[in-house]
């Protein structure tokens, strides 16, 4: 082997260990296996029976919202919703829209959590696990479209978010909202085939959908996505860069940290300059 | 002969049946009493007689009731006793005689094709038989599917060119019942408004009354609140099924299904109609729906312009408490105000000493 | 030094201390209550502004004020200045006050506080990539580094006044402390410089919904910059304050000299905000006079103000005018902070939030306890050095 050949190796690995998968434009950070949801507004009839399946399979206690303790009504995801149905109405053109947990290839709140409580586990399903959650809310602090909720109400809270029903699919069930769903509005699937279900779907009816994938990029991609007959920004979903919006502070933090490198040579500097100080004050004196 | 309470009683239960108002009822008494029996000349075309059994089987009124009472129905092919030259004679007798006064029901479709062949009677085509009869009379009403719009006969690949009464008599207004049967109820209620008022009921743009075609069966149904719940029977027999859950995923048409099947019993039986029976709706009223879209197929929800019940896309959440503000104010406004004035007393207190700082570092 | 740290002494129980004493009793009840009954009881915070005053003010803005302690130890213990050694130990109590209160406020604010052990003792689960992770192990490091720092005055006291089992123990562990210290020392600044820069880099991760005016990669700079000058200014302020308290001279050189090195970070800081709105091209944003807009206008007001005031001569040598600097800067880098993390972050307009009277009633209970504390320390133990006022004051 020649010096040469050496050096670009080393280099290589250098430069793999360093990398930093959720900066890419690409989301190549989708695991392979992932799995998720697709929205289209233009099926959705507004039924919410994937609201009262959710509830249910998750064992959540009713929210009566707004309805004066009458009917189950909430207004937003919150700590008894994980999924909701919510309108929009301009004029004479409407369309519902689900909102749960996107899932996200590159989840903010799962950068944000000290401990891991919110993680990306199989199937590149964000999952919770209250053992390791101090109820810190950096998560919520975190998320660009405002999905985990805390239990503002209880003295033992927990972060509530939809969690893709991975105790059903875990005994080969789907997610219960894609189960009842009776127009099959929203449907579960590998997130591959999901995006070739959309594409094929924008390309047989282009004048009835925005020509846009909802979560193909956005953000760094997400494993729910949504395809819509009016502009996503209506319907509550933003308009993201196509960097995962944790990426910059991850990328700050470890350029200026370099894992623990750079804090122990700061330390060590410190050190030294304490010492040569104390002995040129020994001296003096 | 009827006792003058029993046919008050007779009226007022037809009235009834089809949501008149009592002083409408008491104008039918009146005019029935007054001996005001219209003349109803009744076609039977392409038809399995079903709308005519339907009628049969009414109680309130029952159709003895109708016939000796209510109406004098003088050309009917199944209840006559007479056939052949006999009733040839009383039907063109009939409408001569009540031209422009009497009510033709027309139940079947009528044949079109190779020029109408495949129902004479009499040696005449339907089509024939329609024209003539029709353009005599006061009011057109086409009872069943089949004479709304074709029905049975009409489906896929129509062979004999099967259509229904509005499209043979284009211009003239035809009420239509359509359904497979049709509820006689509703028959009923058109009859008895034409023949006591004169009036027909409000139609749809199809010819449809719509105290009985105006909403779809998924509106009213009685299944909804399943619907609404997403509670649904997923195959024939489960347990969804046995719950008598929501059937639209087992292709229930009600939501493409005008109709009022769920709000107006048949044959005096509650739950005498598919849904009731724990099969989805057909949607045999509709045209685009019955014979064409599979039975068991789910078909779109048109839900033109959604209600109010749902939370728009962000609502305003959080407030801000006006006490808490002012408490924040005070404590800011105490906070800044002593610091002020702190400085103010640290500077008097210092002010005798002004001086630059010298090289003694003292004060 | 010829002037040692010494015990204030004096009655402890005055007017002003007890009605101190009753505002944290206040603040001690409404924590009470909040620990029974949960946050949504008791503060306004929601899905919208998950985090609140606590969280703002508390933590974040209380131990950037607290940052006295590490102004002055850079300044006495790598720039070497060891003139200003008098003011090492009020600076390091108010800090070890300050860091302890903070610690509280999120024990407060965090739902599930009986799980924070798990922070520092769960290696590992320790996510790398979250900020906050080492923003928490940074401050409980530093928290308990300053207490370690202080413990020379605590160990002197107990070596004066203790019974002779507590002279026993007071002078075997003291020579320990003593030789670890440059060391504990050395923890002392690096801690906060990466805990209070990372301060800033926590905010990053709202992403858009961080406004414009203060979502830049240049927070944790920002931030440092501007904590240096809080904690400059901090000593100045407490200093100041202390004198004409307590009756004493204040070192009017030192202090007029740290003014003057506030100037130069509030240039930077300043300078470094406008070069990065200018190149992001937010300078027609910084104008716009919507509230963001009047707020960041604020910030740089407040201490271009307080700079201004520092740059003479003749107004440095002036106390009130030190002190009215002081305070210009801490309101300001407050004020930076406290629009970081509420108001430029941006839920949407749905949202809103305002502290609770609870939120701000806990808030002024635990500063209470905090001056109560320092009361305490400084009249029982040796940590001010005070030259008595009857040399100084001539009236």
């Amino acid at each position: 082997m020649t010096r040469r050949t050496a050096f670009k190796l080393a280099l290589a690995g250098a430069a793999a260990t360093m990398a930093r998968p959720a900066a890419a434009a690409v989301p190549l950070g989708a695991p392979a296996d992932a799995v998720g949801l697709l929205y289209d507004t233009t099926k959705c009839i507004g039924c919410k029976a994937c609201m009262v399946a959710c509830r249910e399979a998750n064992g959540l206690a009713p929210d009566t919202g707004q309805s004066g303790g009458l009917h189950l009504m909430p207004v937003d995801l919150n700590e008894k919703t994980k999924t909701v149905i919510k309108l929009y109405r301009d004029g004479d053109k409407s369309s519902f829209v689900k909102a749960q947990c996107m899932h996200c290839v590159d989840p903010a709140c799962a950068s944000a959590c000290m401990l891991g409580a919110f993680k990306k586990r199989e199937f590149g399903i964000v999952t919770y696990d209250v053992n390791f959650c101090i109820g810190c809310r950096y998560c919520e602090v975190a998320c660009p479209y405002g999905v985990p909720k805390f239990e503002w109400s209880k003295a033992a809270p927990k972060m509530v978010k939809c969690e893709l029903c991975n105790h059903r699919l875990a005994v080969g069930k789907q997610p219960a909202c894609t189960e009842v769903c009776p127009r099959q509005a929203v449907i579960f699937g590998r997130r591959e085939d999901l995006l070739r279900e959309a594409r094929a779907r924008l390309v047989a009816s282009p004048d009835k959908y925005v020509q846009k994938i909802y979560g193909e990029t956005d953000g760094g991609g997400t494993q729910c996505l949504y395809i819509s007959h009016v502009p996503f920004d209506k319907i509550g979903l933003p308009a993201l860069a196509t960097d995962s919006t944790p990426s910059l502070q991850r990328t700050i933090q470890h350029s200026i940290y370099k894992g623990f490198a750079a804090p122990v040579a700061l330390y060590g500097l410190l050190g030294v300059v304490m010492l040569r100080n104390r002995r040129s004050a020994g001296d003096a004196s | 002969m009827v006792s003058r309470r029993d046919f008050v009683r007779v009226c007022t239960m037809a009235g009834a049946a089809v949501g008149m108002s009592t002083t409408t009822v008491s104008q039918i008494v009146e005019a029935a009493a007054r001996g005001l029996k219209p003349s109803v000349v009744w076609l039977h075309f392409q038809e399995c007689t079903g709308c005519t059994e339907s009628l049969l089987r009414t109680s309130h009124p029952g159709i003895a009731e109708v016939i000796l009472d209510l109406i004098s129905l003088d050309y009917h092919e199944t209840l006559f006793a007479a056939s052949g030259h006999q009733a040839e004679a009383v039907l063109q007798d009939t409408i001569k005689k009540n031209a422009g006064k009497f009510i033709c029901v027309v139940e079947g479709a009528i044949p079109t094709k190779d020029g109408g062949i495949y129902c004479q009677i009499g040696g005449r085509t339907a089509v024939d038989i329609l024209n003539d009869v029709a353009s005599k009379a006061g009011a057109v009403i086409a009872i069943g599917s089949c004479a709304s719009w074709g029905g049975i006969p009409s489906a896929d690949p129509n062979p004999t060119g099967a259509t229904g009464v509005p499209m043979i008599l284009k211009g003239k207004p035809v009420v239509t019942l359509p359904g497979c049967p049709s509820n006689p109820y509703n028959f009923l209620g058109v009859a008895l408004q034409y023949a006591t008022l004169g009036t027909l009921p409000k139609l749809d743009e199809l010819g449809r009354p719509l105290f009985a075609y105006g909403r779809t069966i998924h509106e009213h149904c009685p299944r909804r609140a399943h619907f609404d719940a997403g509670r649904f029977a997923n195959t024939f027999g489960d347990e969804g099924h046995r719950q008598g859950y929501c059937l639209y995923k087992l292709g229930c048409k009600g939501p493409m299904t005008h109709a009022n099947c769920s709000t107006l019993a048949f044959g005096e039986v509650v739950d005498c109609w598919p849904i009731g029976i724990g099969h989805p709706c057909v949607g045999c009223t509709e045209q685009k729906v019955a014979f064409r879209i599979a039975m068991h197929d789910t078909v779109p929800i048109d839900r033109p312009v959604p209600p109010d019940t749902y939370a728009p896309v962000h609502t305003e959440q959080g407030r801000i408490s006006p006490a808490a503000t002012a408490v924040a104010g005070v404590i800011g406004g105490v906070l800044l105000g002593a610091g002020y004035v702190a400085s103010r007393k640290i500077g008097e207190a210092d002010e005798v000493k002004v001086t630059p700082l010298d090289n003694t570092g003292g004060v | 030094m010829t002037v040692m740290p010494q015990a204030v002494g004096g009655r402890i129980l005055t007017r002003p201390f007890r009605a101190l004493a009753a505002l944290f009793g206040i603040g001690a009840m409404l924590i009470l209550y909040r620990l029974a009954t949960g946050l949504g009881q008791v503060t306004a915070m929601n899905d919208g502004y998950p985090w609140g005053l606590w969280i703002a003010f508390d933590v974040v803005t209380g131990t950037a004020l607290a940052c006295g302690g590490y102004s002055v130890a850079l300044l006495v213990y790598i720039l070497n200045k060891g003139k200003y050694h008098t003011l090492v130990r009020p600076a390091i109590l108010t800090s070890a006050l300050g860091y302890t209160l903070a610690g509280i406020g999120v024990g407060l604010d965090v739902g599930r506080w009986w799980s924070v052990w798990r922070v520092p003792v769960f290696i590992w689960r320790w996510n790398l990539d979250s900020v906050l992770l080492e923003v928490a192990l940074c401050i409980m490091a530093y928290t308990l580094v300053l207490w370690i720092e202080l413990s020379p005055a605590f160990l002197e006291k107990a070596e004066q006044v203790g019974s002779p089992a507590v002279i026993r123990l007071a002078s075997r562990a003291k020579p320990i402390v003593e030789k670890v210290l440059l060391w504990i020392i050395a923890l002392g600044i690096l801690l906060p410089t990466m805990h209070q820069s990372s301060l800033g880099a926590l905010m990053l991760i709202a992403g858009p919904r961080l406004h414009p005016l203060w979502n830049t990669g240049w927070l944790p700079l920002l931030f440092l910059l501007s904590c240096l000058a809080m904690g400059y200014a901090a000593i100045v302020f407490e200093a100041v304050l202390s004198s004409w308290l307590f009756r004493s001279v204040p070192e009017r050189r030192m202090l007029a000299e740290l003014g003057q090195a506030m100037v130069p970070l509030a240039v930077a800081y300043a300078g470094l905000r406008l070069y990065d709105l200018a190149m992001r091209g937010q300078i027609g944003a910084l104008f716009a006079l919507d509230l963001y807009s009047v707020m960041a206008l604020l910030e740089f007001a407040l201490m271009m103000v307080g700079a201004f005031i520092l740059l003479s001569d003749a107004r440095r040598a002036r106390l009130d005018h030190l002190f009215r600097a002081a305070m210009l800067f801490m309101l300001a880098g407050s004020l930076y902070r406290f629009d970081t993390y509420l108001v430029a972050f941006r839920p949407g307009a749905h949202w809103a939030y305002f502290p609770s009277v609870t939120e701000l009633l806990v808030t002024v209970g635990l500063i209470s306890g905090e001056i109560m504390l320092y009361i305490v320390i400084v009249k029982v133990f040796p940590i001010l050095t005070l030259e008595k006022r009857h040399v100084a004051y001539h009236h």
